[in-house]
Formats: structure tokens, sequence, C-alpha cells
């Protein structure tokens, strides 16, 4: 990309895959992934919780690794493929995390929840997390303020020991 | 955050010529702690040079047997990285102990070592800070300053340094590269971050149109003996009240060469050299341990809040030394302390 003119330009188009779909928007420089998933893409799935990186309700998933997309340009991320929440279902079928997020009563109010899900997708691709300990260390990076977390580390738990 | 100008750099000269022509830019790679900084309009650049897409993601072999680590690598690909696993496991350890899992995937090594302090005066542009706005003077000294610094400190700045990957490297004897507008050279880590002395707003002595291109490691990872223990108010992902990374070698029960640094207590990673040497040709016992803490935390001083950490960290390093000598290193999953 050349260099912005003086002129500090508010649309620059950009490409992003976002849950297997191309899409182009034209977004000013500063403008979040999760403002531009949330605003302009209309995908409400991805929470902004406190909006700077402290709480994990905006994780998705960036060429399939765990970020926070509140601490993320979307100008950055030009390119890449997003799987936010709303891409983790498919044909119809709640995604195994998803499902054993329902089975467990992970949650209470689901606001963190999306997080959570989308968190715990990447941790199991990472395949770091062998027990209830390291799940727990692993997942630190998503608060719960209503305290669901038992039933968290046991959906997940539940999900490794079917993988 | 503030409008900016965006510019992807396409090479390293690229982004050293463009943070050259501006000194309101500012480089940007993981960004996890400057746009949280911009959010807060504690930073205001004019403009963003994007280095993520650089050529800096390898780490491969030195001729000497150590590892040269590009400034890209993410904090989560270095931690994982079957070599420094089996040859490094103190940095292992120390970068799993920061952050969380999705922070350390977005971080970049280079970014670690430039993120700014958590004093939360300085992310509170209300109040006067000489870190964020020079000459306007330290609203910790006499507030709350629980979190700070015992060591180092200065009349205009008693701010510490937050990062957990720069205590392994201080320990280690890493070596900072960089390349600029007058060429590359070669920092010690030591060297690398600043006391605050009368410029707290300087925090490296990286010059204006330099960029970190590498972190390098020498061959000796003591992968034996090491632990890097984080005390901290909550058990994950929070900073540091006092950290200690620890490496030593051993002979039986009697000390070679012995590695201490700490964190959360200074505006740098602490090392001092007499301490370790104090450890040199010892047992490996705690009042040995004893003594080296001693000299370690020589100078130490307190403001109103944060006196705990003094005794704190003396036993924390003898408890780390310990879990060291004894090959337990610290854990950073399950919590207990051995």
């Amino acid at each position: 990309m050349a260099d912005t003119t003086d002129q500090i330009p508010e649309r620059i188009p950009i490409n992003l895959v976002v849950n297997g779909a191309r899409r182009t928007l034209e977004i000013a420089p500063w403008t979040t992934l999760l403002d531009a998933l949330r605003d302009r893409l209309e995908l409400t799935g991805t929470k902004k919780g406190c909006d700077h990186g402290q709480c994990g309700a905006c994780t998705v998933l960036v060429d399939g690794r765990r970020i926070n997309s509140c601490l993320t340009l979307a100008i950055m991320k030009d390119g890449a493929e997003i799987t936010t929440i709303e891409g983790l279902a498919a044909n119809g079928a709640l995604h195994p995390l998803q499902q054993a997020f329902v089975d467990h009563d992970a949650f209470q109010c689901g606001y963190c929840t999306p997080g959570q899900i989308c968190s715990a997708a990447g941790l199991l691709a990472e395949g770091r997390a062998r027990d209830a300990d390291e799940i727990r260390e692993l997942m630190s990076g998503n608060l719960c303020r209503c305290g669901a977390y038992p039933n968290i580390v046991a959906a997940i738990e539940q999900v490794m020991g079917r993988s | 955050m503030n409008n900016f100008q965006y510019s992807r750099a396409s090479d390293v000269a690229d982004a050293i010529r463009l943070l050259a022509a501006d000194p309101s830019a500012k480089l940007i790679a993981g960004g996890t702690n400057l746009i949280d900084l911009m959010k807060e309009n504690v930073e205001r650049p004019s403009r963003l040079v994007d280095i993520s897409r650089l050529p800096l993601r390898d780490i491969e072999e030195t001729a000497d047997g150590g590892l040269r680590i590009g400034a890209l690598v993410p904090n989560s690909d270095l931690a994982y990285h079957p070599l420094i696993e089996q040859r490094y496991p103190l940095l292992a350890s120390a970068i799993l102990a920061g952050a969380s899992a999705q922070l350390r995937n977005m971080a970049s090594v280079g970014g670690n070592l430039m993120q700014r302090t958590r004093c939360a005066y300085f992310y509170d542009t209300a109040t006067p800070c000489n870190k964020r706005s020079p000459g306007t003077g330290c609203s910790a000294l006499d507030g709350l300053n629980r979190n700070h610094a015992i060591l180092g400190t200065s009349r205009s700045c008693i701010a510490t340094n937050p990062s957990d990957m720069s205590v392994a490297l201080a320990a280690l004897g890493a070596l900072v590269h960089t390349a600029g507008t007058t060429g590359q050279r070669t920092i010690a880590l030591t060297d690398f971050h600043r006391l605050p002395d009368d410029k707290p707003h300087v925090d490296t002595n990286l010059g204006s149109g330099e960029i970190i291109t590498a972190i390098e490691l020498p061959p000796h990872g003591f992968a034996r003996n090491y632990s890097y223990l984080k005390v901290r108010d909550r058990l994950s992902y929070a900073f540091a009240l006092v950290s200690v990374a620890a490496a030593l070698e051993l002979e039986g029960n009697a000390i070679g060469e012995a590695r201490l640094a700490l964190g959360g207590v200074a505006h740098k990673p602490w090392r001092n050299l007499d301490a370790e040497a104090a450890l040199r040709g010892q047992a490996a016992t705690p009042d040995h341990f004893g003594r080296a803490a001693d000299l370690l935390l020589q100078g130490a001083t307190a403001r109103s809040q944060n006196g705990f950490k003094i005794e704190l960290a003396r036993r924390a390093v003898v408890r780390t030394l310990m879990q060291a000598a004894n090959a337990t290193p610290q854990s950073q999953a399950h919590k207990k302390i051995a």
C-alpha cells in the first residue's frame, strides 16, 4: 500500500474473509476489528466488554488464532480470515463447544459467552491444555462476571475428551 | 483514539525512513499496548507505521550455538518453540506467566520490550505524570504506589517495567539487535531499558528512527536448573508485584554460574552482578540464597504503600533459587508454589 497522503483518509478499502465470506469495506485507519465487525458488518455476536484487552469478550479467530479484536486495527488485518461466533456452527448444527456450553449450563447472562467459545476454539486448536488447571490458565484471558467458570471448564473438558 | 496516517512499511529500511521522517510517528506490530494507550489518549501518534508484515519472524541458530529471534515472532510462538522449550525453558516460562493466550498470540517480541508501564497515573491523563507529560510531577510518589518500584527510582518517577519476558532475557544475557538511520547495532538487554533519573519519559536507549530487528540468546540456556516465579494479586492474567528469574549451574550442590533478575520492582529488569558473584562457588542453601537476595535488594527503598515488596522480593528470590537448585521450576499452570 502506498503511503497515505497528508490529508488523513477516512475511507480505505480492505478485504476480509469473514466466516468464509469475502467482505470488502472502506474504513478509517483507527477502526478496530471489533468495531468493523459489529458496526460495519453487523456481526454483533462479538461483544465489546472492556474495550482494553482485559476481559476477552471480543475474542475472535484471525487466521485460526484467537486474539482480542478490540486491540486490533481492522486495516492491519487486510486479507485475513476472521471467524466469529456466528461462523462456528456448520450446516445448521451447533459447534461442539456451543453444544457443550449448553449441556453444562456454562453461562448465566451470556455476555462473555461468544468470547469464551471463540477462545476455547483457539485453545483446542493450540493443543496445549491437557487438564483442568491448564484449561483455567489458558482461558484466563476471558472473564465471566457471573462466575460460570466451573461449568465453562467442564464444557471445554467435554469437547477435549471427544476430540 | 486520535486520527492518524497509516503506512504499511515495505521493508526495514522503509520503516526506518517513515519513522525518521516524522518524530510523532510510531511503529505498530501486535498493537496490544499501543492501541490501548491510544484509546486512553496517552499516545497520540500522527502516523502509524505498520511493520507487522515485515519478514522478521524467523528463529534461527547462530554460529556460536545461540538463537536469533526475529523481532516480530509472536510471544506465544516463541514460548512454544521447541528450541526455546528445550534450551531456554526459563524464557518460555516467563513468557507464559504474562498476559493471556490471546494477547500472547498478538504481541511481538520487539513490542514486548517496548511496552510501557501500567502505572495508573501514566494512564490517567487528568493527573500529573512525568513519564507522560514531562515536568508535570509524579502523582505516585505520595499517591497509590502499592505496585510501584523499590529499586532504581528517582524523584521524577517510581514506575515499573511490566514485562515478564524481559526479566528472563536479562537473566539469560540476551542481546537486542537494532537498525536505524546510522546503521545496525547491538545492545545488551540489560542496557536496553533505562532507569527513570530525570527523564522518565524515555523508557529505553533506542534512538529515534531506530527499530528492533531481533533478539539474540547466548548459547547457555540454563535448561536444567532454572525457575520463574511471579507473585501477583490474582493467580493469572495480572502484572507482577514481584517476579524472579533464577538460573544456576550446579555441580553436585556447588554453584557454578548464577543468574538472577527481578521484575515488578524497577523501571527495568533488575540485575546485580555482585549478588550473582556471591553465589559462585557456594553451596546451594537457603542461607547463601538469602545473602544473594540481600545483595540484589541493596538500596531498596519504599514509598507509603509498597514497603511489603522488599521482604516479598527477598523471600521470592530465596524460593525461586531453591526451585532452580531442586530442578523443580515453578509451573505457570499448576499454581502451588513448591
